[in-house]
């Protein structure tokens, strides 16, 4: 019997915390299946055997700082025929582009003695800024059961079910209660796109953004409706700016609420 | 032979970006660095301007594997700045999260980034094959450590539900009794880790290290205690600064840090267990001791079977604090806000990870300073390496360069805390 070649998978890392590509060895229960029909080809965090390329799935976590970053996602995209872009820094550029809306250099001389030794870009961009990109998944950090779904689909050539509606559907088919209406701002469920399964109004808390701007979101009517309940500018532009900042919705909606 | 170099470019099974280079000419080395080329993120930099209550999620984004760490060391800083103490069961859950992270982040580490080193392996899916039941064991662990996380902070990693003053919502009784059964197989599962780490080929390899770690008058330290080391440091956490100062070196993305009076340190598992021996359970000092480690340890490539004890000792604590729970009657005591200074140091799973905040009267950060238990680790790291080598310069090439990389994993580096492709390669041979 012939024996069927398996897809090579490689994980390539920018500037990000691993947080994305753990939740591939987080995979406790799957992860020895995944590796019975995906050959992990390139997964430094890993594993030291490194595989050539051509690479039929390429998983790339975290975002664009530097120059030569810059370039080696070229790289990357060439050697790739499927590319992935895992997490709200490879999609949006992360919590390390709020030095988008600043001054870097006053950044490096705050945290480094010596700044001529660092060499950084003035923005931290998303990867689809720089080459182009097959699919995204969302999140501070990415959802295992997406990134599960993705491998799968890929593995039976079906499309993702990664949904686009928002936080606030996953909350009604859970039943909680709404903590918008019930307890009062802030929660950014209705603006964030779906993924994490309500987790933080499982948790009374108020959705914060991890999973960036759902599909169309109306950002400037929910911010007025917080106003409306005694919200400043400042908290406003923070919530808005944090972990997926410089996604366009949240972006243009925190430039709105800057004095 | 006359010169040669080892060089990693990017070091596998390490969390983050990182290199290694060492320089030889005739029979002594003129060079070490352990490079960080991982691009730098300014978290001291834009937590300026953020609110109090956003340092423990912001921080977290530092590491994936420890974000309890980061979220545990903000906390404690900002309630030592409202001068607020959180005890009771609170204070207990506290501690079971961070059971949970040191199970989680020890077993990553001891069986899928550590151990292939030991048995000659590229990584833990080889590995699998030849050893099947154990992996399978380690995997289980390792999920019940991320279950815990998961139960008490909602998510294993970037957790969401702990918060300057306590949680956003605590577990009920039975949910946390669901645990007690899993944790009994993940005892007896770090009891096999133990037994089998300790079986391992170790190098003859020991140092006079200055362990540094906290120390708890009764407990194994996770959030709280004194600042002692193994030559005589005793210091409160407020007194950091004084004693400890961070140099920025031009081969490295991050700061390292040193001993003002005496230069390199250790810090992590080892320098906990060598530090507070005495104040692990019973059944974790007799396997301890069974396994041959009996304190002090100074090999690092042990550091292996001490994370295993380690979660031992987490296990049992997790199961000790289930069984004396009784749910709060409120998620998180009173806290009233005012200007000031805080500080907290926490025991990440890799070493203490200290935390100071300047808030001002609005409850906004004006000034962060975050130090790492890696930059801390960099020197002893590059310093081992210097010690390593000489000895070994009749290994062949391949190996030397894979036992360099074994020595700086000995630390559980986490780059992105303070790397990750490996390519080491002889030059000049």
């Amino acid at each position: 019997m012939k024996k069927e070649k398996k897809p090579k998978l490689a994980v390539w890392k920018f500037s990000s915390c691993d947080g994305c590509q753990l939740s591939l060895l987080d995979c406790e229960d799957e992860l020895l299946t995944i590796a019975d029909r995906i050959e992990i080809a390139n997964f430094r965090e890993a594993s030291r055997q490194v595989l050539r390329g051509p690479y039929d799935i390429s998983l790339v976590e975290g975002s664009i700082t530097t120059p030569h970053d810059a370039e080696r996602i070229h790289q990357v995209r060439r050697a790739s025929k499927f590319l992935v872009t895992i997490g709200a820094c490879a999609t949006a550029g992360g919590i390390q582009a709020l030095r988008n809306f600043k001054d870097v250099k006053e950044f490096v001389s705050l945290v480094y003695a010596t700044p001529s030794y660092i060499e950084t870009l003035n923005k931290s961009t998303p990867i689809a800024d720089h080459v182009f990109v097959d699919f995204e998944l969302r999140g501070c950090p990415i959802s295992k059961t997406q990134l599960i779904d993705v491998l799968g689909a890929l593995l039976v050539g079906r499309k993702p079910t990664t949904p686009t509606y928002s936080v606030c559907v996953e909350c009604k088919q859970r039943g909680i209660v709404c903590g918008l209406v019930a307890f009062g701002p802030p929660c950014m469920g209705p603006v964030t796109q779906a993924g994490c399964n309500a987790l933080c109004p499982s948790y009374h808390r108020g959705c914060y953004g991890c999973f960036g701007p759902k599909e169309t979101p109306n950002t400037s009517a929910l911010a007025s409706y917080w106003r409306g309940l005694g919200m400043k500018n400042d908290e406003l532009l923070r919530l808005h700016r944090s972990y997926n900042a410089y996604a366009e919705p949240f972006r243009k909606e925190s430039e709105a609420h800057e004095k | 032979m006359r010169n040669r170099t080892v060089k990693v470019d990017y070091l596998a099974r390490v969390e983050g970006e990182g290199g290694i280079l060492v320089k030889i000419k005739e029979k002594s080395i003129t060079d070490v660095q352990f490079n960080i080329f991982e691009p730098p993120r300014f978290f001291e930099a834009f937590l300026r301007g953020r609110h109090y209550t956003e340092a423990p999620d912001i921080t977290a984004r530092i590491c994936g594997i420890c974000p309890i760490a980061y979220q545990m060391s903000a906390i404690h800083a900002m309630e030592h700045a409202f001068g607020v103490t959180v005890d009771g069961q609170l204070r207990a859950l506290r501690r079971l999260v961070y059971c949970g992270e040191w199970i989680e982040s020890h077993a990553l580490h001891v069986s899928m980034l550590h151990a292939p080193d030991f048995l000659g392996y590229q990584d833990v899916i080889q590995m699998a094959k030849d050893h099947p039941e154990t992996v399978k064991q380690a995997l289980q662990l390792k999920k019940t450590g991320n279950e815990l996380v998961a139960l008490l902070g909602g998510r294993e990693i970037h957790p969401i539900n702990l918060r300057v003053g306590g949680f956003h919502r605590v577990p009920t009784h039975r949910e946390l009794k669901l645990l007690a059964d899993r944790l009994n197989r993940a005892r007896e599962a770090a009891l096999n880790m133990v037994r089998w780490t300790a079986t391992f080929p170790f190098p003859d390899f020991e140092r006079d290290y200055e362990f540094v770690g906290l120390r708890h008058e009764a407990e194994y330290p996770f959030n709280e205690g004194r600042l002692v080391s193994s030559k005589g440091l005793n210091i409160a956490v407020s007194e950091y600064e004084n004693h400890f100062v961070e140099e920025h070196v031009e081969h490295s993305n991050a700061l390292h840090c040193v001993l003002r009076e005496r230069g390199p340190y250790f810090v992590g598992p080892l320098a906990r267990y060598n530090l507070n021996f005495d104040r692990l359970t019973p059944t974790a000092q007799e396997v301890a001791r069974a396994a041959g480690i009996a304190p002090p340890c100074n090999n690092p490539f042990k550091s292996i079977i001490v994370r295993s004890v380690e979660m031992v000792y987490a296990c049992e604590e997790a199961l000790r604090i289930i069984n004396e729970y009784e749910p709060p009657a409120r998620s998180m005591v009173e806290l009233n806000p005012r200007s000031g200074v805080g500080c907290g140091c926490t025991e990440a799973p890799r070493g203490i990870l200290y935390h100071r905040y300047r808030v001002n009267e609005k409850g906004i950060i004006t000034d962060a300073r975050i130090v790492a238990p890696t930059s801390q680790n960099q020197k002893t790291m590059e310093l081992d390496l210097r010690h390593f080598v000489p000895d070994r310069l009749d290994i062949p090439h391949e190996r030397l360069t894979w036992q360099c990389e074994q020595v700086i994993r000995n630390y559980d580096p986490c780059i992105s805390c303070a790397t990750h492709f490996l390519r080491l390669d002889f030059d000049g041979t």
